[in-house]
């Protein structure tokens, strides 16, 4: 009787959550100003330059200090498509010159924190220090932009972004949360290291301080430029690297929401816990791990092989049972399964190991092992000493592969250890790898299953892979480029079975009720500019 | 004595290089690199030529053998370098944690002393009687209780208790706040984790007190205090219990030094910002720099507080002599 009242309590927080999200503004209540956001963040700020650091213990705590030029639209982060101007004027900009050229317009009340008003200049400096950086400067997201030729600011309220062919991850890929604009005085002024130590954004709020490995406060920007927001008088970013400190952090009210997720049993908790003080928001979430087999070593450079693997995952029944243990949820391809580009169900269930009939798949993977002379294979199986999901999912994997005589032993190793294993020793058979990414561009995330790419480990090539991915990126119609995915799937994940999608994260965030205003978004990169959050303490 | 004390100086020197040879080589024994984890670490594509600037910024593409030069210049000159992943100087790292740890590590002593002292006598006076018993079950259970997983139920009890009685749950403050700024809040944040490890390590010190006690009280000399019809509170608080503390100051002299840097799981627990924490943070990094500091920080402490016990030995025994 308990079980059934907890499960019915997650259920009417969950429903609440997701009948907020979904009931957009027309029921919005007025939101009221003032208050202090604490939330828990379960990682480290390794610097605070967003153009060169890549998780969300930095993202978190700086994002709001800082605009960027578009953003996903925060009042609809879930759509995969809707993205908004921050910092420029209007809507985004439709391409000119047959998709090769962008205008943005710059807002003239946008104020870096200094007082210094913000120009195209300073656009076009953070964008050059992005796409083009010079020697020695480290930029994360450079080749999300191999499309840009070249970046041009013509008069101080507009900036040109030229191409060198039209592409479809363009758009998506300005709207990457780390993007920070940056005053080109500082740039000048002090080098292009200068913010890996500093703060001088124009964001919804001021830095005051970062107590260090402690937490990092912000206060209220008077001059930011929507106005009337942010409602927060300011935020504390509190440092929490346990997650049962995380969670305790919010039943005892220490921290009001943590934005990266938490599993399953700590939500159902904090529901039991909490009631009607707790709303959970989830969604789907653009995070993905692998199985990556090597193909240097043998058998695995046998696609026969690959495929018996990927064919020996239950994924439609995994997904059912693992959701309830772990974060992970969605049965996808290459593409986040929420996206227009993304397979349907019907399209997955024609891929290799997609099929609801595990006793066919299993019986054909059993028979590609036998044919290729591989029957009671041993596998040497490496995997990150991470819970959530990296163990779970592990484990799993180990227990799919044995019913079909296929003998897994999981290293698990910490994440230095096992990423030397991953990159550089590269001595596994298959191995755990992830793809996890912030603003859904499936044409520039797709990369991860070429040869070719710099976080593929799969050690191999593969040139009608290479073609389709050309093609893709050139092609400016949505239609075609779905069609040419679903080749691009068909190949990577079935024919030549080089990488096995396991199943896509699932993103649930248990938050204080009387956080308002935050809605949840497919990456816990994304919607962290805080300046539509507001508290309803009565 | 001058000359005992320069002596023990001295050959700090050796034990300290010792240290820094073991810490240095067997952390590069470890596969992985902080330029790999960071750069590539949340499965974005890393350039491979980002990660050659990175290693070379940092100084891993020089030999192993300049490294360790490196290093050890720079600890003679008191010039700890940067960190390895967040690029600011390792002594500001540290000394951010070290107040923090200080704090909780005089905290968790008083409340080891004020709890093992006087049931330490107590036991040993009382000894095979009902008290006794209770005190030694009392102390095994600390020596058994890992002080992590006693600040784990701290921590869920004061939730789930709070609820209970309040109808809203309450826990300590998880983000530090000096002492001097706000007291209240400090000790509200610091006294749980001060009472997890202090309970322990009073277990292993009421034991020390207790045996170490009923050693002396066998002596002759208390027995000729007893037949000239001295008061027993008399013969044990002034005769016996300044013999019976030898062994009690050097147990919790070492368990201060443990608790400066030791304290790694702990920290985790109550959320604190301490050495334990910062600890786990630069292995998990590889952040070798900050690592091999700190360990050296925690050789340090162990060898001055040995040092110290050692002198105090001659104040608590004056029959002593060191020469």
């Amino acid at each position: 009787m308990t079980n059934a009242y907890s499960k019915l309590a997650v259920s009417l927080a969950v429903g609440a959550g997701l009948a907020l999200g979904a009931s957009g503004a027309a029921k919005a209540q007025t939101p009221k100003k003032g208050g202090i956001l604490n939330f828990v963040v379960g990682s480290k700020i390794p610097s605070y330059d967003g153009h060169k650091e890549t998780t969300f213990g930095m993202i978190h705590p700086i994002r709001p200090f800082y605009s960027l030029l578009i953003r996903i639209n925060p009042d609809n982060p879930s759509s995969p498509t809707d993205f908004v101007c921050d910092v420029c004027e209007g809507d985004v900009p439709k391409p000119t010159e047959d998709g090769t050229k962008y205008t943005f317009k710059i807002r003239k009340d946008v104020k870096f924190h200094n007082g210094t008003p913000m120009t195209s200049a300073d656009v076009k400096a953070t964008y050059d220090k992005i796409i083009f950086p010079p020697k020695g400067i480290p930029s994360a997201r450079k080749a999300f932009f191999k499309a840009v030729e070249s970046v041009s600011a013509p008069d101080p309220t507009t900036v040109v972004f030229k191409l060198k062919f039209p592409t479809g991850s363009f758009i998506p890929a300005l709207a990457t949360p780390f993007n920070f604009i940056y005053s080109k005085a500082d740039l000048d002024a002090n080098g292009l290291t200068w913010h890996a130590k500093n703060i001088n954004g124009s964001g919804a709020f001021k830095f005051v301080q970062e107590q260090k490995g402690s937490f990092v406060e912000g206060v209220r920007n008077p001059d930011y430029h929507f106005k009337g927001q942010p409602y927060l008088d300011g935020f504390k970013a509190i440092s929490a690297p346990k997650l049962a400190v995380r969670v305790n952090a919010i039943r005892g009210d220490r921290a009001a929401i943590e934005f990266r997720g938490f599993p399953p049993k700590h939500r159902d908790d904090l529901v039991k816990a909490l009631g009607d003080k707790i709303t959970v928001q989830e969604s789907d979430w653009n995070c993905v791990l692998l199985a990556t087999p090597n193909q240097k070593r043998k058998p695995f450079d046998d696609a026969r092989i690959r495929q018996a693997l990927t064919l020996g995952i239950d994924r439609w029944g995994g997904s059912k049972y693992l959701s309830r243990i772990a974060i992970v949820k969605t049965v996808g391809g290459v593409v986040f399964p929420n996206h227009p580009l993304a397979a349907t169900k019907d399209e997955l269930m024609k891929l290799k190991g997609y099929s609801t009939d595990m006793e066919a798949s299993r019986a054909e993977a059993m028979k590609l092992l036998k044919d290729a002379g591989a029957a009671g294979l041993k596998v040497d199986f490496s995997n990150r000493g991470v819970d959530q999901p990296y163990k779970v999912v592990g484990t799993w994997l180990v227990d799919q592969w044995k019913k079909i005589g296929v003998n897994t032993e999981q290293r698990v190793q910490p994440s230095p250890q096992f990423y030397a294993t991953l990159r550089k020793k590269k001595d596994f058979d298959v191995s755990i790898d992830f793809n996890c990414q912030s603003v859904i561009n499936p044409i520039a995330d797709i990369t991860k299953f070429l040869g070719s790419a710099g976080n593929n480990y799969g050690e191999y090539e593969d040139a009608d892979l290479e073609a389709i991915y050309d093609k893709i990126l050139r092609s400016g119609s949505e239609t075609e480029q779905r069609s040419l995915i679903r080749a691009y799937e068909t190949r990577a994940l079935s024919e030549q079975a080089h990488l096995a999608v396991t199943l896509w994260w699932y993103k649930i965030n248990p938050h204080r009720s009387y956080v308002k205003g935050w809605k949840i978004a497919p990456s816990h990169y994304l919607n962290q500019s805080l300046d539509n959050i507001w508290l309803d303490k009565g | 004595m001058s000359k005992y004390i320069f002596k023990r100086l001295l050959m700090m020197i050796p034990t300290l290089f010792g240290a820094a040879v073991f810490v240095f080589f067997l952390l590069r024994m470890i596969p992985g690199d902080v330029c790999e984890l960071r750069l590539a670490g949340t499965g974005l594509y890393a350039d491979p030529a980002e990660i050659l600037l990175c290693q070379k910024n940092l100084g891993l593409d020089q030999p192993l053998f300049l490294q360790f030069i490196d290093f050890i210049v720079g600890y003679m000159k008191f010039d700890l370098g940067l960190s390895m992943w967040t690029g600011s100087p390792v002594t500001e790292e540290i000394g951010l944690r070290f107040e923090l740890s200080l704090q909780v590590a005089i905290m968790a002593t008083l409340v080891a002393t004020v709890i093992a002292i006087p049931l330490g006598i107590i036991s040993a006076v009382r000894q095979d009687s009902w008290i006794d018993y209770v005190v030694r079950v009392f102390s095994i259970a600390g020596i058994a209780m890992p002080s992590f997983w006693l600040g784990i139920l701290i921590i869920l009890g004061l939730l789930i208790g709070t609820q209970a009685m309040f109808g809203t749950p309450w826990m300590p403050p998880i983000d530090y706040v000096p002492i001097w700024e706000d007291p209240m809040r400090n000790l509200s944040q610091l006294i749980w984790p001060a009472v997890a490890t202090g309970y322990r390590y009073s277990a292993v010190a009421t034991r020390m007190t207790r045996s170490a006690l009923l050693e002396v009280l066998r002596e002759d000399y208390v027995r000729t205090a007893r037949a000239k019809g001295l008061a027993e509170k008399i013969i044990v608080n002034r005769h016996a219990l300044k013999n019976a503390l030898l062994p009690v100051v050097t147990i919790l002299s070492i368990e201060f030094a443990f608790l400066m840097g030791g304290l790694v799981v702990t920290e985790q627990v109550f959320n604190l910002n301490g050495l334990g924490k910062l600890f786990v943070e630069s292995v998990g990094s590889q952040d070798f720099n900050m690592t091999q500091q700190l360990v050296m920080l925690v050789v340090l402490i162990f060898v001055v507080t040995n040092f110290v016990v050692d002198i105090l030995y001659a104040w608590l025994d004056p029959r002593i002599r060191y020469s």
